[in-house]
């Protein structure tokens, strides 16, 4: 069999718990030619902001930035849809040359006229870094005229990876809080950083917290709106999910305006049941807040857990594959897929840094292979060593393991079911369960021998195992 | 109603593009370029257009799309990226041992001004590039043109590095395809030797768009134009270029390069456009066209004729690239329908040229292509007069509910829908399929919307 070839620049960023005490390497650029999983800048400020649904989001550069970024991750609204739409100021040659300041003018202007939003965000692209368009200058001129906050978003997309771009969505996000009054807000009340209401997570979320008596100022961003951002300084605590995207304006809240923050996760029983209790223990002056968290936990978990250990019985000892793009997720999803009887044997991210990979590592067997910035042959050599049944990954991921013969679960942009919360967990295990035990893995030649031999019979291979995951012509 | 911020005035815009009719060049050179045997796509710039274009590519084809990158920093920004380029191309053949690395630019590397050949040039001298491997090129800055011209570019590309003339013709024809589907290539390559006619096709994406499960992942599919053959293709007879945006470029430099005569033709979407390019190729290689063919055009005719009140009068909205529109247009009109707004983002004066032929029985027709001809003006139409069928990429499904429209998925990203990769548009039994389509979007309506009194079994 052909041997994958791992870069010795790469050989860092991969270890195997138990193997030594290598440390991990990190937070690097990916390294030029390589099949890299990631994005850019501009990626992570798009995906964080767009989910605020009555601003005006205008891509400035050429039209491919706003083209791809068109409603792709499916964030829901209960209210405005403004986000859906694509808005770009489709920079041409013209303007490459003479600068695109005017157009950027024009287009915010023409925008705001026709739509009204509450606040517009514009988001420089690459081009425009280069270009050098005033782009603060034109906000600021634009905010002054029509009179809303209009905030530029720098994510030019050379300037680092999209954690960057985590930065400056959330330097955007902290220039809109604090702009209004935040009278008349609970005592006990929180804002709801980092969920993106991909299928509705916020929602539910939303009213476990609800039900506990605790009042949600503002969702930032997923089904997010401007004025609730504005005011959200009024909130007593900020619950910060996706670690990676929103820490940054947790702590600007906290040195600004003495907002303490938690970092929890909504996914899975034990982590969900803890951001509630969290929550909770912040509030002990109202006792009752914490009854009510323990009754909600309580109920939701009694009603789970016998159809989870039916999927838990069938699932068990079935071994997953985890690479997905921050690695908080992933410490949630090897608990999650814990509780279903399976085991972790390999999990990756594309932006972990150095504490996350150490208590990746902590939290996963012996053997579990520990890999950052994977790219595909790499993943598939691994996933093939391991013999793994299901890979969860993202949109790039998802061909690959079809095209192996593994199950597959989507945990990022293309889910369709809420996998957040309680009745999160069961979708999850319902989906995992239906992919893994799915029949159709008997025709896939990595595992169905039974179902292959009829067709082959006569050639040369027939009898052997044809099942070689890997292969890269020579 | 999702689209409910889309206001039913039209007013001109001089500066906004709101809901794209098209999307950057580079993806259309990485698409091309996956369609050249062992090929590596490669994105000079930054890491997110490469991501952009794998996940679109992906999501369209339901398929592993593989390219690599040059991950621009800031440093890259200010000093060109000449180092990266270099770092890569030598990991490339290190790692991935691909035949062709095909390096696009993007409108970074464009505008710090990288001097690709240049580069690649330096990368020879040094020993990065092995022997009997390429790198290749196409400049495809994002702020020109359309994920079209990327595609034309990156053909063009094909045919600058490899195409060669030896002064003894090969009795074969070249076949430019055109940014269509691999289904489509493979039914324009079976059409080709169902007439007797040995072909080259480039690029030719199926058998690696199309790949089937082997349990294997697998860096490059069996598919693709060899280098042997895009050599071979400056001795063939005449070039066949489908469609005027995406292949014609390539098939003139072909004809000043090699002297192969050059034949510019519609995609063949539909039956005329299929005709002509049956003719064609009957005429240019001295073939006549077998029985097998007649019958099956006459399948077509057939199928056209039983549905004829079907058709008639119907009012089509339709948005994508210009190679697909024109003939798809003029089949809605063969066959009795009414094409009424027809929209590219793509520039080229072609397009401008064509349409009014083509909808000149269709004096209410409107067409627009442009920056500010999108999907959001498409819609301002239909609010203001309505439309029958909508046909376009997945896009259109936010006009398609709102407006209560159904939605023929055509063109390029469908996103959610399968068959694309499988069964083609092309040819007379792609046209069968295509009327197979009009009619279901039609009739499906009809069944659920009709009252319970006019419900009716048979059509």
């Amino acid at each position: 069999m052909p041997e994958v070839r791992i870069l010795k620049e790469r050989e860092r960023q991969i270890l195997r718990k138990g193997s030594g005490d290598q440390d991990m390497a990190c937070e690097q650029k990916s390294l030029a030619g390589s099949v890299s999983q990631r994005a850019c800048v501009f990626c992570g400020s798009r995906v964080v902001l767009y989910p605020i649904a009555d601003a005006l989001h205008l891509v400035h550069g050429p039209v491919g930035c706003a083209a791809y970024t068109w409603d792709i991750r499916g964030s829901l609204s209960s209210g405005a849809q403004l986000h859906r739409l694509s808005f770009s100021t489709d920079i041409q040659e013209k303007e490459v040359i003479f600068g695109g300041g005017e157009k950027l003018y024009a287009a915010l202007s023409e925008l705001i006229d026709a739509y009204h939003p509450k606040a517009a965000f514009v988001y420089s692209t690459c081009i425009v870094g280069l270009i050098g368009d005033d782009v603060n200058a034109i906000c600021k001129r634009v905010a002054r005229e029509k009179e809303i906050p209009v905030l530029p978003v720098h994510s030019e997309g050379f300037k680092g990876t999209k954690k960057d771009g985590y930065q400056a969505a959330c330097d955007a996000l902290a220039r809109l809080v604090g702009t209004r009054s935040p009278e008349g807000i609970s005592p006990f009340s929180i804002n709801i950083l980092g969920d993106f209401n991909l299928a509705g997570e916020i929602w539910m979320i939303r009213k476990y917290y609800e039900d506990m008596g605790i009042q949600v100022v503002a969702t930032v961003t997923g089904d997010g709106r401007v004025d609730d951002i504005c005011k959200s300084h009024g909130a007593r605590l900020n619950v910060v999910q996706c670690s990676g995207s929103m820490t940054k304006l947790a702590e600007h809240m906290k040195q600004r305006y003495g907002i303490p923050y938690i970092k929890v996760s909504y996914f899975g029983v034990e982590d969900m049941a803890d951001a509630l209790y969290k929550v909770a223990e912040h509030f002990p002056e109202n006792p009752k807040i914490l009854t009510r968290a323990k009754d909600i936990v309580r109920q939701e978990v009694q009603a789970l857990m016998p159809e989870l250990k039916r999927y838990a019985q069938a699932l068990q000892g079935k071994k997953a594959a985890i690479y997905v793009g921050g690695s908080f997720k992933a410490f949630s999803l090897v608990r999650a897929l814990r509780l279903l009887g399976m085991k972790t044997v390999l999990a990756g991210s594309q932006t972990g840094n150095k504490s996350d990979y150490e208590q990746l590592k902590e939290l996963c067997d012996e053997g579990t292979i520990i890999i950052d910035d994977a790219n595909p042959l790499e993943l598939s050599k691994f996933v093939k060593e391991k013999d793994v049944d299901l890979l969860i990954g993202g949109v790039k991921e998802r061909p690959i393991a079809y095209k192996l013969g593994l199950g597959f679960c989507d945990h990022n942009h293309e889910r369709k079911e809420a996998l957040a919360g309680f009745t999160g967990m069961l979708n999850f295990a319902r989906e995992v369960y239906s992919s893994v035990m799915s029949p159709v893995w008997r025709f896939a030649p990595r595992r169905g021998g039974e179902y292959r031999s009829s067709l082959s019979i006569g050639r040369e291979d027939h009898g052997q195992r044809i099942s070689e995951p890997f292969c890269c012509h020579s | 109603m999702l689209l409910r911020h889309t206001p039913k005035e039209v007013k001109e815009r001089e500066a906004l593009t709101i809901n794209p009719a098209k999307t950057c060049q580079p993806i259309g050179a990485m698409y091309a370029a996956l369609g050249i045997h062992n090929c590596l796509p490669h994105s000079h710039g930054s890491q997110g257009c490469c991501s952009y274009h794998r996940s679109m590519l992906t999501r369209h084809y339901k398929e592993p799309v593989m390219a690599t990158t040059s991950s621009f920093t800031e440093g890259s920004a200010v000093f060109g990226g000449q180092a990266n380029l270099l770092a890569a191309v030598e990991n490339i053949f290190a790692l991935y041992k691909p035949d062709v690395i095909a390096v696009h630019t993007t409108c970074l590397s464009e505008t710090i001004g990288d001097d690709i050949p240049q580069i690649v040039s330096k990368a020879v001298e040094e020993g990065k590039v092995p022997p009997g491997k390429f790198v290749i090129h196409a400049n495809t800055p994002s702020y020109i043109g359309s994920h079209v011209t990327g595609f034309a570019n990156m053909v063009k590309g094909m045919v600058k590095y490899f195409s060669v003339r030896t002064g003894v013709k090969d009795n074969q024809v070249n076949i430019i395809p055109g940014w269509v589907e691999p289904s489509d290539m493979r039914e324009i390559k079976r059409l080709t030797a169902e007439m007797g006619v040995k072909s080259i096709m480039f690029p030719d994406t199926s058998e690696i768009m199309d790949s089937p499960q082997t349990g294997k992942f697998e860096m490059y599919g069996k598919g693709g134009v060899t280098i042997d053959e895009l050599r071979a293709s400056g001795d063939s007879i005449a070039t066949l270029a489908m469609g005027h945006e995406a292949s014609v470029p390539a098939g003139e430099l072909l004809d000043s390069k090699c002297k192969v005569k050059l034949y510019e033709l519609d995609v063949p979407i539909g039956l005329k456009a299929t005709d002509r390019f049956i003719k064609t190729l009957s005429d240019v290689m001295n073939v006549p066209v077998p029985e097998s063919i007649e019958r099956e055009r006459g399948r077509l005719v057939d199928i056209l004729t039983d549905n004829e009140q079907y058709f008639y009068n119907k009012r089509v909205a339709l948005y994508g690239d210009p190679d697909q529109l024109i003939p798809m247009c003029e089949f809605l009109v063969d066959i009795g329908m009414r094409p009424v707004y027809v929209v590219t983002g793509t520039p080229g004066k072609y397009f401008a040229a064509r349409m009014p032929e083509v909808l000149k029985d269709i004096p209410e027709a409107k067409f627009r292509q442009g920056p500010q001809a999108d999907m959001f003006l498409v819609h301002q139409w239909i609010k203001n007069e309505p439309v029958d069928l909508l046909i376009g990429n997945t896009w259109g499904k936010y006009i398609a509910r709102d407006e209560n429209v159904p939605l023929i998925r055509f063109g390029f990203p469908i996103m959610d829908r399968v068959g694309h990769s499988y069964f083609p548009n092309v040819g007379y039994t792609g046209a069968i399929r295509l009327i197979e389509k009009l009619l279901n979007a039609i009739l499906d309506k009809r069944d659920r919307e009709a009252p319970e009194e006019k419900f009716e079994l048979m059509f």
